[in-house]
């Protein structure tokens, strides 16, 4: 094809359909041990509620049809196993098989949650010790493991901060959020009961403190803080933001989304945050998982303690540890049972093999994320100019003169063998090209990047077409989405005429 | 360190073509103060031997070697090995959420698929991708209610999960939502007199959740018909979704919350599971979480993609149907998985045995003289006994057989101080069942 694409080649790869047009009645795939009790009449027993047949339009497929249909499919992903996502705020690193691997222990994967807590000791231990790291990681004073994920840890997050304004007398109405942010960070403040109102970014990309002196006012319960922003740029004047909110008695929460430019180099405890989450799915190495399960932990300081979720792990006689869920002020249960446990072990597993040793990931990450501002400059512009850490925004803004866009670039790099990075975020970048390596990448892999980068460059001045008409090497070409979402198709059905299929 | 895949040579070689002359200068955006000075004090690195021997010494001080009667929300059933064969391969394991459709094709037609035996087991027109789990399930099955709706009022039974309805009441607070909860009868199904006495035109959803919490299959049809007749909806809520094999589903309900962890989940101290949300099509539009959907590429062939996805938060911000972003989708995967392996007829036949085991499970508890069955409706592989004793004193004598008996319903509804919630599944034996039944008929007697 061309020289120039050094990292992937077609190959001959399995057509699928879908595991319902492979059914046919009386094929299957598991077999049971036989019954050892004696058989009851269904029908008998639940009466009208008895369904007579099996679940309707339900596969009937052999053993290795489902292994092959499964393993085909998978063939069709990119993954971390194949190489980088230079996917900005998403931290894409290498996740450790060795996690998987305890996580599916017996003795772990096997506990039930309500099993006596004299039998889960071991479980237990392993919350209390993610829970010391992570708050040495943080630098605050006590955490919950309960939320599910970042969003879930913003939720909670902004509850403690309601619960504790509420016992001052008042629970205050409004939560400032950068233009930057994600956008969890406003959905979630809605859900909390909050209105949201948009603090602008300065020309540096930062918080704009003169503005912001304006905006805190005694109605702001809090401002979420990403750190580094979006832009990958460290908020340098934290301490001072922080101070600024404490004066009128406001919190500060701290999305720990780009957690990984700071592990082991500074704490946000330290730097003046209230309450912050964290991705474990992100920074801590558990698998995305194609969208999860992930996980946000909330880490606070002590004024914040008394409101956390039940149940919260306590420290009995004799070192025995129990979860307790009679705390008079806690918010509340933000989830069944206790967390997403699997993840947990998984980000134990990941910090454990690390040891205090983990700064040297985070310092490889911005080390990346450099390399290659460094190799694009120029390439590509460059709106915020202060340094990056572990994430760099590129603007697509110099490709547009011959109308090629951030989304068409991002579509081009996956002929090139990558996955995309995030394209159009954040919203205050207009055309963003968001990039994060982290540690996991080789120089050869980021060589390789910054070479791909450079080259559809080259195209868009020169062939722009074939970068717009991106991407030519996969197994279906760009997607019809605006048809997707006016005429929503969102299940099988036997009856539906299917356009020309893929296989 | 093993996960970094740089030499030292590299590191120099990238750090002169970035200018810089050690890695500290990379850092000095942060001010000088809070740049730590020292090493975090974590415990010391483990080579991968000692990770995993960490984490054996840990399993061992669980309940390795005691059988289980507990469900009450999770429930213990046979899984394949394919299921984890399939969930391991990199590039399902590892892959990213699939905004990029060309290249994440394996998991969005599994999500299709997922959807689609979602619709199946509870006869509702459309699923989503997934949620947290049942109980965030349940509670964004109610905000959706509240958005279709405009009301504000939530009445919800006490045979739901106790724990879903702690966590719908942490949402509830601060979206001004008002719940209510209403009680059961001696049947064990919800008391719809009760139910009629709070309906009005100002309530959005009714919960109920079946089988409920003690096991007890609800009948549907009516509850629907009341909800209705005064403008509300009918959520109806899952935590054991083998049932569906065997018990009708709740199409009569407008929503339905499910957990799938019974599919191929394993149990692992409380999650990660997945929820479900499912619903009518022309509720789509206010349903929470990722949808797939089908459609065409320039050339004509089918594929799929993230779709709707003006109802989600990093489109909508603060007006979005949900703040989900990362949602259960490995998880989703194994149940999509399982279910693909059980197949029609072994769902049919899983859901049976759970059936029959039960059955004669509460047959040889009832032999046991002052043990009776509490309530008299249907149930599947969930059912609620009374001990003359406590149970709590019964527990700890199964205990020293390595029995981990029932649920004390006690602990959440103080008016059951002396029942118990025995689960039972195809994965119990004849003869763990009748140890129970000695063990139980021991304690009694002591």
């Amino acid at each position: 094809m061309n020289e120039k694409i050094k990292k992937a080649t077609r190959h001959t790869n399995q057509n699928e359909g879908l595991i319902f047009e492979k059914s046919s009645p009386g094929k299957r795939a598991l077999d049971w041990p036989p019954l050892d009790v004696p058989k009851v009449d269904p029908t008998k027993l639940l009466g009208e509620h008895h369904r007579t047949s099996g679940v309707e339009g339900f596969p009937e497929v052999s053993e290795i049809e489902v292994l092959r249909h499964f393993t085909r499919l998978s063939t069709w992903n990119y993954a971390i196993d194949l190489g980088m996502y230079p996917l900005g705020s998403c931290t894409m690193k290498y996740n450790p098989r060795v996690n998987e691997f305890v996580a599916r222990l017996n003795g772990i994967a096997t506990e039930h949650p309500y099993q006596p807590q004299e039998l889960s000791q071991g479980c237990l231990k392993i919350l209390r010790l993610l829970e010391k790291c992570l708050l040495e990681i943080t630098g605050m004073d006590a955490v919950t493991l309960q939320p599910a994920a970042g969003a879930q840890g913003e939720l909670t997050g902004l509850l403690l901060i309601r619960a504790y304004l509420q016992k001052q007398g008042n629970a205050r109405k409004t939560v400032l959020i950068p233009d930057s942010a994600h956008g969890t960070n406003p959905a979630t403040a809605v859900i909390a009961g909050y209105e949201v109102q948009n603090i602008k970014s300065n020309a540096d990309g930062q918080i704009d403190i003169e503005h912001l002196k304006e905006q805190v006012t005694d109605d702001v319960a809090a401002l979420m803080l990403t750190n580094p922003s979006t832009l990958g740029i460290f908020e340098q004047r934290i301490p001072e933001i922080a101070e600024i909110l404490h004066k009128k008695g406001a919190l500060l929460y701290m999305d720990g989304a780009n957690m990984n430019a700071l592990t082991g180099v500074t704490r946000p405890g330290d730097l003046g945050v209230d309450v912050m989450h964290l991705n474990l799915h992100k920074t801590f190495s558990t698998p995305h998982g194609g969208g999860g399960p992930g996980a946000g932990p909330v880490a606070v300081k002590k004024i914040l303690e008394p409101f956390l979720p039940i149940p919260v792990l306590v420290e009995r006689e004799g070192g025995k540890f129990a979860l307790d869920s009679q705390r008079k002020e806690s918010i509340g249960r933000v989830k069944a049972f206790a967390g997403n446990f699997g993840v947990l072990v998984r980000a134990l597993a990941y910090i454990l093999a690390y040891g205090p040793g983990v700064r040297q990931a985070t310092e490889d990450a911005v080390l990346n994320a450099n390399y290659i501002r460094k190799g694009l400059e120029g390439v590509y512009d460059l709106p915020y100019t202060r340094p990056s850490m572990h994430e760099v925004v590129f603007s697509d803004v110099l490709q547009k003169k011959n109308g090629v866009n951030t989304m068409d670039i991002a579509k081009r790099l996956i002929d090139y063998g990558f996955h995309p990075y995030t394209t159009a975020f954040p919203l205050i970048v207009p055309g963003a090209l968001m990039i994060e390596p982290t540690e996991s990448e080789s120089k050869e892999e980021c060589d390789l990047f910054i070479d791909a980068m450079k080259a559809i460059a080259q195209e868009a001045a020169v062939t722009p077409e074939i970068v717009k008409t991106a991407p030519h090497t996969t197994r279906v070409k760009r997607l019809d989405e605006v048809g997707a979402a006016r005429k929503p198709i969102l299940r099988w059905k036997p009856e539906v005429k299917r356009s020309e299929a893929a296989d | 360190m093993r996960y970094l895949p740089k030499s030292p040579a590299e590191r120099q070689e990238m750090l002169s073509a970035v200018g810089a002359k050690t890695i500290e200068e990379l850092f000095h955006s942060i001010p000088e103060k809070y740049r730590l000075k020292k090493p975090l004090n974590l415990p010391a690195a483990m080579s991968e031997h000692e990770v995993v021997q960490y984490f054996s010494e840990r399993a061992k001080e669980n309940s390795d070697g005691y059988t289980s009667f507990l469900g009450a929300g999770v429930y213990n059933h046979l899984r394949s090995v394919i299921t984890d064969t399939i969930l391991q391969r990199g590039e399902f394991l590892t892959s990213y959420t699939p905004y990029q459709a060309e290249i994440t094709q394996g998991t969005l037609q599994a999500i299709f698929e997922f959807q689609t035996l979602m619709c199946q087991l509870t006869g509702q027109e459309v699923a989503n991708a997934s949620m947290y789990d049942g109980s965030t399930a349940t509670t964004e099955a109610v905000l959706m209610a509240e958005r279709l709706t405009g009301r504000g009022r939530v009445l919800v039974a006490r045979s739901v999960q106790p724990e879903y309805r702690e966590v719908l009441r942490t949402y509830a607070k601060n979206s001004g939502l008002h719940v209510e909860e209403f009680g059961y009868t001696p049947a064990g199904t919800v008391d719809t007199k009760a139910l009629s006495g709070l309906l009005k035109d100002d309530v959005c959803a009714v919960v109920v959740q079946s089988p409920n919490f003690f096991g007890v299959i609800e009948t549907l049809g009516p509850l629907a018909e009341s909800a209705h007749a005064h403008g509300a909806l009918l959520v109806a809520a899952i935590a054991e979704g083998v049932s569906l094999g065997a018990v009708k589903p709740p199409s009569e309900a407008d929503i339905v919350a499910m957990e799938a962890q019974s599919f191929g989940l394993a149990p692992s101290y409380g999650g990660p599971y997945a929820g479900v949300v499912a619903s009518k099509d022309r509720f789509v539009r206010q349903m929470p979480g990722r949808l797939a959907g089908q459609t065409v590429d320039q050339e004509g062939r089918r594929g799929f993609v993230l779709t709707l996805a003006t109802r989600e938060q990093h489109i909508r911000r603060e007006k979005a149907t949900s703040n989900i972003c990362t949602n259960q989708a490995l998880c989703a995967l194994a149940a999509t998985v399982h279910l693909t392996l059980l197949g029609k007829e072994g769902l049919r036949e899983m859901a049976e045995q759970n059936i029959a085991k039960a059955q004669f499970a509460l047959g040889e508890l009832e032999k046991i003289p002052g043990v009776k069955r509490a309530f008299s409706g249907p149930f599947f592989n969930e059912f609620t006994v009374e001990f003359p004793k406590s149970v709590r004193l019964v527990n700890a004598e199964l205990l020293q057989e390595k029995i981990i008996g029932p649920f004390v319903l006690g602990t959440t509804y103080p008016e059951l101080t002396k029942n118990a919630l025995v689960c039972v599944t195809e994965t119990t034996t004849r003869e763990q069942i009748e140890r129970l039944a000695a063990g139980v008929r021991k304690a009694l007697a002591a």
